[in-house]
């Protein structure tokens, strides 16, 4: 069984973000990167499925040099090899121009399964997976909590999680599965692991090697323009009930709890 | 000179400070509280190669250079000394002593269950009335046929609880003196040998603290670690190493002072603004800083000798004085950035104090590191 993991490098989630001045970006000298922390369940559910029917995992990111690092996080996890799009054309690109980056660097493993995160943390859009889907002509089943490899190996029984509950799909494979939170609890990278990780292949993939042409990818191709990034909002100042009755003050804050922080 | 650390050492910095934060730190306040050992924790650490990083992987360690093995221990120590401590004597006093004098079959033999985390190791180099005087060693080993017989005590024996091996120290011909001395690998459940745990310590309350009492312990010959009359030379081999660890431990120790207290100032409010815009908040703020950099600094030099095979006891002791005192004084400054509240357990700063003050102690007192540097300067022992 070949397994392809897609994997995406995002600021930590504690990272403070800032814009740039021009607001058309972040600044990303003092972040911290990490693997998007939805991709760690990919990750591991393909380490899962490799270690009890055998096979082949790979880890295809697209980014700058500064991503190999989440993908040898990958690779010490235990998956076996790594594609890294990379190429300045690649720079820009809108869920669709990614995918179809992915969906290149892919379609020649000829995978049977390919796994994502459910979604980046970063731009929590959740589109790349779905469209490679398309592009590759697969079966997708979107945020998969549970996953039962059928008794042909050929298939999967997923539940996704839905609102209010669960729906149960059946899925033949090739298909794209994009998991949840819950669906496995991630390992740690081991020692070894990283010792084994520096020897492991890591391809480099431009965008000639690609098949792509300079349209199809980056910001020429695409179809969102992002006018401006706006920063979050200055957290209002907390406030203080004092100097009343105890009754009078608690009818308040319950007041406020429910219509203003809407938390209760 | 490159002050750089490796992709590899990296991805081991982000590995450890991870387990650290996730599987050390939560639960470090219940664990000294309680005086529980942190036996969860090693299980888990097993299978990661955590508890055998420096051992070559052919012994079943993880092969990790010395730098990177000094930066895991940094970010355990970090997190908790305790289980720093545990380490510390597991893989750097135990393991790292085996691989240098074991002979290849002692090696095959114990080196992969104890980098696994299968069993646990100690060293027992300390005695009721032998502390800083190591080489005055009362507990004896006379040669009977193919057995050795001990008899004797330890004292002060971290992991002695849990240990399944213990290096120990004693000596074959009073007459000798410390030429007499020499090293065995004695079995838990070798009849004779008993342990008596220690409870009630200031600080490392979450690490095992024991005596070892040896009464006619029979120990086969092949036990022996060393030659006879080496003893003291494995004993300060394996000193060599443990106090690197110590060192490395404290540097973490330092670090995670100055973290609580920078994160503590930017929030405590008095005279209408945080305390960490008082300057003398941030002297405090910055002598940490600066003995974090300098103690780290002074580890990586060592850990660059060790890599390099070259002499490294002196380089050795001066960072295990240095990080230890000054995590002593990182630790006062960090309760005092702290005020009242640093002096309650609702803070870890006060476990930080009662933890560093051991390490000024162990592995030789910073009274015997001096020593020992003052005989490398001056070219006269001050010890007799
Ligand atoms: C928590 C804990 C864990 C330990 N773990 C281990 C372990 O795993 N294995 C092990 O073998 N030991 C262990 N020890 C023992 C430790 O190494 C000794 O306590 C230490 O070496 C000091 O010996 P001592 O306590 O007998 O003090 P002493 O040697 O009696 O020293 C008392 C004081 O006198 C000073 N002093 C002594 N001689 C001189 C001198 N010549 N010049 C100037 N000052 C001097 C010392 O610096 C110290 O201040 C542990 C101790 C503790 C507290």
């Amino acid at each position: 069984m070949k397994i392809v993991v897609c994997l995406k490098q995002t600021p930590d989630t504690e990272a403070t973000i800032k814009l740039t001045a021009d607001k058309q970006g972040i600044e990303e000298q003092n972040i911290k990167w990490v693997m998007n922390p939805y991709d760690e369940y990919a990750v591991e559910q393909a380490l899962r499925l490799k270690e009890k029917h055998g096979g082949e995992t790979v880890v295809v990111c697209m980014g700058p040099d500064r991503v190999t690092e989440a993908m040898r996080t990958a690779l010490a996890m235990g998956m076996d090899k790594g594609v890294h799009l990379k190429d300045d054309a690649f720079a820009h690109s809108d869920a669709t121009g990614t995918a179809k980056a992915l969906a290149a660097a892919i379609k020649p493993l000829s995978p049977d399964l390919i796994l994502c995160g459910r979604q980046a943390i970063d731009w929590d859009m959740a589109q790349v997976p779905a469209i490679l889907a398309e592009l590759l002509d697969m079966p997708q089943v979107t945020v998969v909590a549970k996953m039962e490899m059928g008794a042909d190996g050929k298939s999967a029984v997923c539940n996704r999680r839905i609102e209010g509950g669960e729906e149960v799909v059946e899925v033949k494979f090739p298909a794209v599965l994009t998991c949840d939170k819950g669906l496995n609890e991630p390992r740690y990278a081991s020692l070894p692991g990283i010792m084994k990780a520096k020897k492991k292949e890591i391809k480099p993939l431009g965008l000639a090697e690609s098949g792509l042409s300079a349209n199809d990818v980056g910001k020429a191709s695409s179809k969102v323009q992002i006018l401006e990034y706006l920063p979050l909002p200055e957290r209002p100042p907390g406030k203080v009930f004092k100097e009343q009755e105890t009754p009078d003050m608690v009818k308040q804050v319950v007041k406020l709890l429910r219509e203003e922080a809407k938390i209760i | 000179m490159d002050f750089d650390l490796t992709d590899e050492q990296k991805a081991i910095r982000e590995l450890a400070r991870r387990f650290a934060d996730e599987e050390i730190a939560p639960s470090a306040k219940e664990r000294d509280e309680k005086e529980i050992f942190p036996d969860e924790i090693l299980k888990k650490m097993g299978p990661l190669g955590f508890l055998g990083g420096p051992i070559p992987k052919e012994y079943g360690g993880a092969g990790l250079d010395y730098i990177a093995h000094a930066i895991l221990t940094e970010e355990v120590g970090r997190a908790c000394s305790s289980v720093r401590t545990t380490l510390s004597v597991h893989i750097s006093l135990a393991q790292l002593t085996i691989l240098k004098w074991g002979s290849e079959a002692q090696k095959k033999h114990w080196l992969p269950r104890l980098a696994s985390g299968e069993i646990l190791g100690c060293f027992g180099l300390t005695e009721p009335d032998t502390g800083s005087d190591a080489a005055n060693q009362k507990t004896t080993a006379l040669k009977k046929g193919d057995r050795w017989i001990l008899n004797g005590a330890k004292m002060w024996i971290s992991n002695a609880g849990k240990a399944e091996l213990a290096i120990i120290f004693a000596q074959t011909d009073k007459s000798k003196g410390a030429k007499g001395l020499a090293a065995f690998l004695v079995e838990r459940n070798t009849p004779g040998y008993s342990t008596r745990d220690i409870h009630g310590k200031l600080g490392m309350r979450s690490s095992n603290t024991g005596e070892i009492i040896l009464e006619d312990c029979a120990v086969p010959a092949a036990n022996l670690l060393g030659e006879v009359g080496q003893g003291f030379k494995v004993a300060m081999s394996g000193l060599d190493h443990g106090r690197y660890s110590v060192a490395a431990g404290s540097v973490g120790l330092i670090q995670a002072c100055r973290e609580a207290s920078v994160a503590y100032a930017k929030e405590r409010v008095q005279f209408g603004k945080p305390i960490a815009g008082f300057q003398l908040v941030q002297e405090m703020i910055a002598r940490m800083r600066v003995s974090e950099d300098a103690a780290r600094l002074l580890v990586y030099q060592a850990g660059h000798l060790k890599n390099r095979g070259r002499p490294d006891t002196i380089a050795t002791c001066i960072a295990k004085y240095f990080s230890t005192e000054a995590a002593q004084q990182a630790a006062m400054d960090a309760i005092q950035v702290h005020g009242g509240y640093g002096y309650s357990n609702e803070y870890p700063v006060e476990r930080y104090l009662r933890d560093a003050r051991v390490a000024t102690l162990y592995e030789g007192t910073s009274q015997i590191q001096q020593l020992i540097i003052g005989r490398h300067e001056t070219g006269i022992s001050a010890f007799v």
